[in-house]
């Protein structure tokens, strides 16, 4: 393979530096002096793009003029608004220029948030067809995805938003999550390419957001409520940190070792190299390796953590009783500070449809109890910071569970007048094991 | 006419098709559908590229491109010529933007690659290496913004272009920026935040007809904002002492002003982690702030970074995210090893801070 970097582009048409000739748009360009200093270096320039938008329409030439203008006084210039489209209360993100006597083309630039496929497929078809429908009706750039989630397309007229919205939902996408309500969720890529995966991500995530599309449609809740869903520990949708509702692929019998497996990695990455990299690295010492390089494993100590599954990709797999965690409540600063998820539930088969009611029904008693009890703008781990775990569990319905906490508690401040009552609810529920 | 626009308006009352999130199995490569639950196992014969086996004996290749996020037509008739061209029509998309093709022989990945590479478009990202950047809106869409964000990451990857092409690094880098406190480029193990330095600017003469007071009272984490009557008009005032200049009343309040072209300042945080691999997931930490807010390339904040990228580099074990490296290490060295200077600043004073003081002897000499 050569290396193209530094040689000028074989067909300059087709390349991330192009620049069309011709000038479509009847606008004349603003000298953008500080922006075109990004148009150089070798990862492809989102200022060149911009540029070759600029070449098509004059929304795009005063919103160049507008963004030049935010880098040269370190300002930003768009206001909020309220535009939806009918039926709608949310999905849409209003953006009015401040400075819209300066640049008057881009004085309305609405982003639609619109929910990818789960997984973020796409076929290079369908990509086509949606570049399309933008850039007849809005400015023609997308971004893919946002934080969230959600498929931004940005910039558009307030008439225009509704001319959009039906023509993308005429074939299938819907409009995502914006202000107090629920918002638009991820999944991982998970079963369909992962062997990692130890759940059906795509039809969890499916599940639970469209079981709520009312409240996402139309926004009512004190605050944002994000599902996330991961296949595996690995948590690529980020959800623990940003995610009020986590659910987390994991498993409960053995892990998979092909001792094989760990006999050819050993050999050909070295004892030493695997005893530090794979045995030492065990947070919890439940690794050891054998005297004839094959795997021993104290499953009761492993915490499904996959750093040796991540290393051995050979050789180790998840167990075959597989299931999830959900942890509720992870969120960012505002405005206790952070919150992680927490563990609500340690596991729980997803294997037949009533799996998938169950999952549903508690996601449901999770949000109605946080829309009744949730303060204006708190976040579902901010009330539960607030009225702590314990009651929160007992609304919801949901008894305790030592994987909840990382220690018992620490501080005698306390009443436990009905410890008796408490300690036989354990007992009882702990009896059929014993027996 | 009159009946033509009737014809219009009955248009725009179309009643919504409330279809929420779409399958993707209608979207996804055939492989994938048939092997979905069924892999066995994933190697990576090259930067950029994934290779996954399932247990039918299929296998399935994904090349791995960055892209710059914000996409036009061009660019996506563009990818999407050579996907057609050269790869089966299927792509995804990740967390961080990248686009990821998914081929069904080996012999095609080499000519993809190439006709990424001929076009301008890195193929990278997997790994060890630094993959792309997650970012924001910044100044080109966000009403709230204290920075611009494709501008930083444009200039950052940049420089950091070799790293993502190569998987040189003791273990994934992702790197995050954000243009408010509000994060919303979330955890990284180098993280660039907008940090403000003063409290807002306030426009008495809006205050009363553009916020709903009480909410903004709410808002504020310290409790420094108090009704207030200004010039005869009922406004807000802030306690300034109290105020830690986070910005949180500024977007339920525009006339708040909290970004300034000098005092909002940018800060770098590290170590933090999603995944679960090892230690349990890490928030980020401050070490670096009252760096400039200076487009178009922001040089003093991409010093910093690659200060510490390259000191990661250098020092980490293989498998250490920064955040595992740092509690190898310890805080003193870090900031030994990076030059940075530690302050009185990086000491948390917020809730639960105690927690994050050392009430050992464990000390490292």
């Amino acid at each position: 393979m050569t290396d193209t970097l530094n040689q000028p582009p074989k067909n300059p048409e087709r390349h991330s530096t192009f620049v069309p000739k011709e000038k479509k748009s009847t606008k004349p360009f603003h000298a953008t002096p500080m922006l075109d200093q990004l148009e150089s270096g070798p990862w492809p320039s989102f200022v060149t793009g911009l540029k070759r938008l600029a070449h098509e329409n004059n929304m795009m030439v005063d919103l160049l003029g507008q963004l030049e203008h935010s880098y040269k006084t370190r300002l930003g210039y768009w206001k909020g608004g309220t535009v939806s489209v009918f039926g709608y209360g949310g999905g849409i993100i209003p953006r009015f220029s401040e400075v819209a006597s300066m640049f008057p083309e881009s004085k309305e630039f609405h982003t639609l948030r619109v929910q990818p496929p789960a997984g973020n497929h796409y076929t290079t078809k369908m990509l086509r067809q949606l570049s399309n429908s933008w850039n007849k009706w809005g400015s023609g750039l997308i971004a893919f995805h946002g934080q969230t989630g959600n498929i931004m397309f940005i910039g558009s007229t307030s008439e225009n938003v509704q001319h959009f919205f039906d023509e993308v939902n005429e074939y299938g996408f819907d409009l995502g999550g914006a202000g107090p309500c629920v918002r638009t969720a991820m999944s991982c890529v998970g079963a369909a390419r992962c062997e990692q995966s130890c759940a059906n991500e795509h039809r969890i995530h499916r599940t639970l957001v469209n079981n709520f599309i009312d409240d996402m449609h139309r926004p009512a809740l004190p605050y944002k409520f994000k599902f996330k869903v991961s296949g595996c520990p690995n948590d690529c949708m980020n959800s623990i940190q940003r995610a009020d509702f986590a659910v987390i692929g994991t498993w409960r019998d053995d892990m998979q070792v092909d001792q094989k497996g760990v006999k050819e990695y050993v050999a050909s990455h070295g004892r030493k190299y695997t005893i530090d990299n794979v045995i030492a690295r065990c947070p919890t010492k439940a690794l050891s390796l054998n005297d004839d390089d094959t795997l021993e494993v104290d499953n009761r100590s492993c915490v499904r953590c996959m750093h040796c599954i991540n290393v051995m990709t050979k050789a180790l797999k998840p167990g075959k009783d597989r299931g999830i965690t959900l942890l509720i409540g992870g969120k960012r600063t505002l405005k206790i500070g952070d919150t992680m998820g927490t563990v609500i539930v340690p596991f729980m088969k997803m294997d037949t449809d009533e799996d998938y009611e169950k999952l549903r029904d508690l996601a449901s008693t999770v949000i109605d109890y946080w829309a009744e009890n949730g303060l204006e703008h708190e976040r579902c781990g901010e009330m539960i910071e607030r009225i702590g775990l314990a009651k929160f569990l007992e609304a919801i319905g949901i008894e305790v569970d030592p994987n909840m906490i990382s220690h018992p508690r620490t501080s005698s401040y306390v009443r436990m007048d009905d410890w008796d009552q408490e300690a036989q609810k354990w007992i009882d529920r702990h009896q059929p094991a014993v027996a | 006419m009159a009946q033509a626009q009737v014809a219009v308006e009955k248009k725009q009352m179309r009643t919504p098709i409330e279809s929420g999130c779409p399958d993707g199995m209608q979207y996804m490569h055939p492989l994938m559908v048939k092997n979905f639950g069924n892999w066995k196992y994933h190697d990576r014969p090259r930067p950029g590229v994934l290779h996954h086996v399932a247990y039918s004996g299929d296998e399935i290749w994904t090349v791995r491109v960055g892209t710059q996020r914000q996409l036009g037509p061009y660019e996506i008739n563009l990818l999407c010529d050579i996907v057609d061209q050269y790869g089966e029509g299927y792509v995804r998309f990740t967390i961080r933007s990248n686009l990821e093709v998914m081929v069904s022989k080996w012999d095609k990945v080499g000519p993809l690659i190439q006709a990424f590479n001929d076009a301008g478009y890195p193929v990278g990202g997997t790994g060890n290496s630094v993959t792309m950047i997650s970012h924001t809106q910044g100044w080109l869409h966000c009403d709230i913004p204290g920075t611009d964000a494709s501008g930083v990451v444009k200039s950052l990857m940049d420089d950091l272009y070799t790293e993502f092409i190569k998987e040189e690094m003791p273990n994934r880098v992702h790197i995050t920026t954000s243009c408010c406190q509000i994060n919303c480029g979330g955890q990284g193990d180098i993280a660039i935040n907008i940090q403000h330095t003063k409290p807002p600017k306030i426009n008495h003469d809006l205050v009363a007809n553009v916020c709903e007071r009480p909410s903004v009272v709410a808002r504020c984490p310290v409790a420094a904002i108090r009704p207030a009557m200004v010039n005869g008009k009922p406004s807000l005032e802030v306690d300034e002492k109290k105020c830690i200049c986070c910005g949180a009343c500024y977007p339920p309040c525009p006339p708040m002003q909290i970004n300034d072209p000098v005092h909002s300042k940018l800060a770098i945080w590290v170590g933090g982690k999603n995944s679960n691999a090892r230690s349990k997931p890490m928030f980020q930490k401050l070490v670096a702030a009252g760096l400039p807010n200076n487009p178009p390339r922001w040089p003093e904040v991409g010093a910093v970074v690659k200060k510490i990228l390259y000191t990661y580099k250098k020092d980490a074990r293989d498998w250490e995210r920064v955040g595992d490296w740092v509690e190898r290490i310890g805080w003193p060295r870090f900031f030994e090893l990076t030059g940075l200077p530690f302050t009185k600043f990086h000491i948390d004073n917020w809730r639960g801070s105690r927690n994050s003081l050392n009430a050992s002897t464990h000390i490292r000499f």
